[in-house]
C-alpha cells in the first residue's frame, strides 16, 4: 500500500481488534413465496400425470412419427428461409430510410406502411391466390416483349407462397428493428469513419452496422422465435408444416389435445434451442462493452438464486 | 503546390444551420507547418468552422481551400460543383480530426482502430500498416494497449488512440475539435504532450481548445471568434497578453 499524503494517516491497526461476522438479513417472505410456487407445480404436474384425457401415450406415439417429423422439418424450413429473406430486406430498407436520398427513404417507408399495415394472414392467402389476378408472371420490358414468363401457378407454388408472405412481411418488421439499431449508435461514429476517409456505404456497414447489431440482435432473436409459431399460420394455405401435419391426424382420429401438445412441445423445444443460440451471438457481438453482470436466467442464475435463498451464509463467508 | 501556399485558405465562408447564421463570413489563412489554436465562448462557430474544414459541414458561401484545392467543389469556369462522394472521401482521408469525444470504434481493439482506415480506405497491405500502428502506439505510450478495446482505457488513452488512429493515414493536415474537454484534469497533460510533440514535428494543425496555456506555449497564431466572425488574430502571447478587441478581453478576463 503506497503512503498517503495530504495529512491522512493511514488507521493504526490495533491487535486487539475483535472479528465481527456479518449476518445477512433474513427473508421470511422468499420462503413463503417459494412454498406456495412449489405447491403449485406438484399440483400442475400431479393433473398432468393423473388427467387421462391428456392421453400421453397418444403423444408419445405421435411425438416422433413420420408426418409431424416431416412437418417440424418443414416449419424450420419456413422460419430459416422468411427469416433470412426478412433480414436481408429489413438491412436493405432500413439503410435506405436512414439514406440522404430522399426517393430511397420515402419507397422504404411505404414498404413498412404497406407490409405491416395489412394482416399477415390476408397476405399469405393473397400470394397463394396470386394467380387469381396475375395468370400469367413474366419479366421483360413494360408494354414490351417479355424475356422470361410462366404460368403463375407454376411460379408460386403454396410454399413459394408461404414464404413471399413470411418474408415479405417479416422484412417490414426487421426494417424498423434495424432502423432503431442505426440510429442508437452515436452520430459521432460516423463522423470519426467519414473523416477517416470512408464512403457514407463503408463507413454504415464498417463502422456504424456492426455496433447497431447490439441492439439489432435481440429484437431479432424475439422476430425468430416469433417466426417459428408465426409459421403456422401458412396452415391456412394447407401447407403441411407441423401444426397443419398435427391437425391432418386429428381430423383423422379425433385426438385433438394429445396432437396440440405434440406440436407444442416441438414447438417450444425449438424456441428453447433458438434462445440458448441467442445468447451466445449477443455475447459475441457485446465485444468492447461492458457484460451485462448477473443476467437472470432460467439456467445459472436461478440455480445461484435458489441456493443463496437456502444458504444465506454461503456468501459471506467464501 | 509552391510552398507558399497555405495549407488552409478560408476567404469569406458563411454557414447556416436553418435560420441560424452559424459563420458569417470568416476569413483566416493557416501556413503549411503552422498551429493554430481557435479560441472563443461556445456557440461561436469554431467547431462549425472546424468542420467545415473537411466537409463534414458544406459551406454555403465563401471559398474554402486546402491545400490549393476547393474542399468540397470543383471550380469549371464560374460554378461550383459538389463533388462527387469518392472525391470527397479521398481529399478527407489526407486531413486528420480529432474529436472531443475520441469516437473510436467501440467493437473493435485499439490495433483495429488504428489500421481499419489505411486498409479499406487507401487499400494498403496489413502486414506494414500494422507494423506502422504499432511503431505510433509505442512512441504514445500506448505499445501494451494495442489489444485492448476502447471501452478499457482511460479518456487520455483513448484520445492519444484517437490521434494516433489519424496519424496512421498520413494526414497532411490536424484537426482538433477540443480535444481536452472530455478529459479529467489530470489526464489533459498526456495528450497536450502528443500534440506538442505533432507540432515540433512540423504538422499543420488547426486545434478549437480552451486549453489557453497550450495555446500560448505551442500556437504560432491565436484567432479569437465569437459570434461566427473571427474577431481578432494574433501573435499567442501578443494576443492573450494585449487584446486589441473590447470582445476578447471580455472573454479572456472571463477564463482566465
Amino acid at each position: 500500500m503506497k503512503p498517503s499524503h495530504q495529512g491522512l494517516h493511514e488507521p493504526e491497526q490495533p491487535e486487539s481488534v475483535e472479528i465481527l461476522r456479518v449476518v445477512p438479513v433474513r427473508h421470511p417472505g422468499r420462503w413463503i413465496v417459494t412454498a406456495l410456487i412449489l405447491v403449485g407445480c406438484a399440483m400442475l404436474v400431479h393433473s398432468l400425470v393423473v388427467n387421462p384425457r391428456f392421453q400421453w401415450p397418444v403423444v408419445r406415439q405421435y411425438f416422433v412419427s413420420h408426418s409431424i417429423l416431416l412437418g417440424l422439418l418443414r416449419t424450420l424450413e419456413l422460419t430459416v428461409i422468411a427469416m433470412s429473406v426478412g433480414i436481408v430486406l429489413g438491412v436493405a430498407l432500413a439503410m435506405m430510410r436512414v439514406s440522404p436520398n430522399p426517393i430511397m427513404a420515402r419507397a422504404s417507408w411505404c414498404y413498412v406502411w404497406f407490409f405491416r399495415g395489412t394482416p399477415l394472414l390476408i397476405q399469405l392467402i393473397g400470394w397463394n391466390f396470386i394467380s387469381a389476378i396475375y395468370p400469367r408472371i413474366s419479366f421483360g420490358i413494360p408494354f414490351g416483349p417479355s424475356f422470361v414468363g410462366g404460368s403463375a401457378n407454376h411460379v408460386i407454388t403454396t410454399f413459394v407462397a408461404a414464404i413471399l408472405g413470411l418474408g415479405l412481411n417479416e422484412g417490414a418488421y426487421m426494417a424498423e428493428i434495424v432502423r432503431a439499431g442505426l440510429i442508437s449508435v452515436d452520430r459521432g461514429q460516423l463522423d470519426a469513419a467519414l473523416a477517416l476517409g470512408l464512403t457514407r456505404r463503408k463507413a454504415m456497414i464498417g463502422v456504424v452496422l456492426p455496433q447497431a447489431l447490439r441492439v439489432i440482435i435481440p429484437p431479432t432473436g424475439n422476430e425468430t422465435i416469433g417466426m417459428l409459431k408465426l409459421s403456422s399460420l401458412v396452415s391456412v394455405i394447407a401447407l403441411p408444416e407441423l401444426l397443419y401435419s398435427a391437425q391432418v391426424i386429428y381430423s383423422r382420429t379425433f385426438q385433438t389435445i394429445p396432437l396440440l401438445i405434440v406440436a407444442g412441445l416441438w414447438y417450444i423445444i425449438v424456441s428453447t434451442i433458438l434462445s440458448a443460440g441467442q445468447f451466445y451471438i449477443e455475447r459475441h457481438f457485446g465485444r468492447g462493452v461492458a457484460p451485462m453482470a448477473g443476467r437472470p436466467g432460467i439456467g445459472k442464475g436461478m440455480l445461484a438464486g435458489i441456493k443463496q435463498l437456502a444458504l444465506p451464509h454461503r456468501k459471506t463467508t467464501a | 503546390m509552391t510552398p507558399d501556399t497555405p495549407m488552409v485558405s478560408i476567404q469569406n465562408v458563411h454557414k447556416r444551420f436553418g435560420l441560424l447564421h452559424v459563420l458569417r463570413g470568416v476569413t483566416i489563412h493557416v501556413d503549411q507547418g503552422a498551429v493554430v489554436c481557435l479560441i472563443g465562448p461556445s456557440g461561436s462557430g469554431k467547431s462549425t468552422l472546424l468542420r467545415c474544414i473537411n466537409h463534414l459541414e458544406k459551406i454555403d458561401a465563401g471559398q474554402l481551400y486546402v491545400d490549393g484545392e476547393l474542399v468540397g467543389y470543383e471550380r469549371r469556369g464560374d460554378r461550383l460543383h459538389e463533388l462527387k462522394e469518392r472525391e470527397v472521401a479521398r481529399r478527407r482521408s489526407e486531413v486528420g480530426m480529432v474529436f472531443q469525444h475520441f469516437n473510436l470504434f467501440p467493437h473493435m481493439t485499439v490495433l483495429e482502430n488504428v489500421t481499419f482506415a489505411p486498409t479499406r480506405v487507401r487499400g494498403e497491405k496489413e502486414g506494414p500498416v500494422r507494423e506502422r500502428a504499432t511503431d505510433l502506439l509505442e512512441r504514445t505510450g500506448l505499445a501494451a494497449k494495442a489489444d485492448s478495446y476502447p471501452g478499457q482505457l482511460s479518456g487520455g488513452q483513448q484520445q492519444r488512440v484517437a490521434i494516433v488512429r489519424a496519424l496512421a493515414m498520413r494526414p497532411k493536415l490536424m484537426l482538433f475539435d477540443e480535444p481536452t474537454s472530455a478529459l479529467d484534469p489530470e489526464l489533459v497533460g498526456d495528450v497536450l504532450d502528443v500534440m506538442r510533440g505533432l507540432a515540433a514535428d512540423g504538422m499543420t494543425m488547426v486545434v478549437v481548445t480552451h486549453e489557453l496555456g497550450f495555446a500560448r506555449e505551442v500556437a504560432d497564431r491565436i484567432a479569437f471568434m465569437d459570434g461566427g466572425l473571427i474577431v481578432e488574430t494574433g501573435h499567442p502571447s501578443a494576443l492573450l497578453s494585449n487584446p486589441r478587441e473590447d470582445r476578447t478581453k471580455v472573454f479572456l478576463s472571463r477564463i482566465l
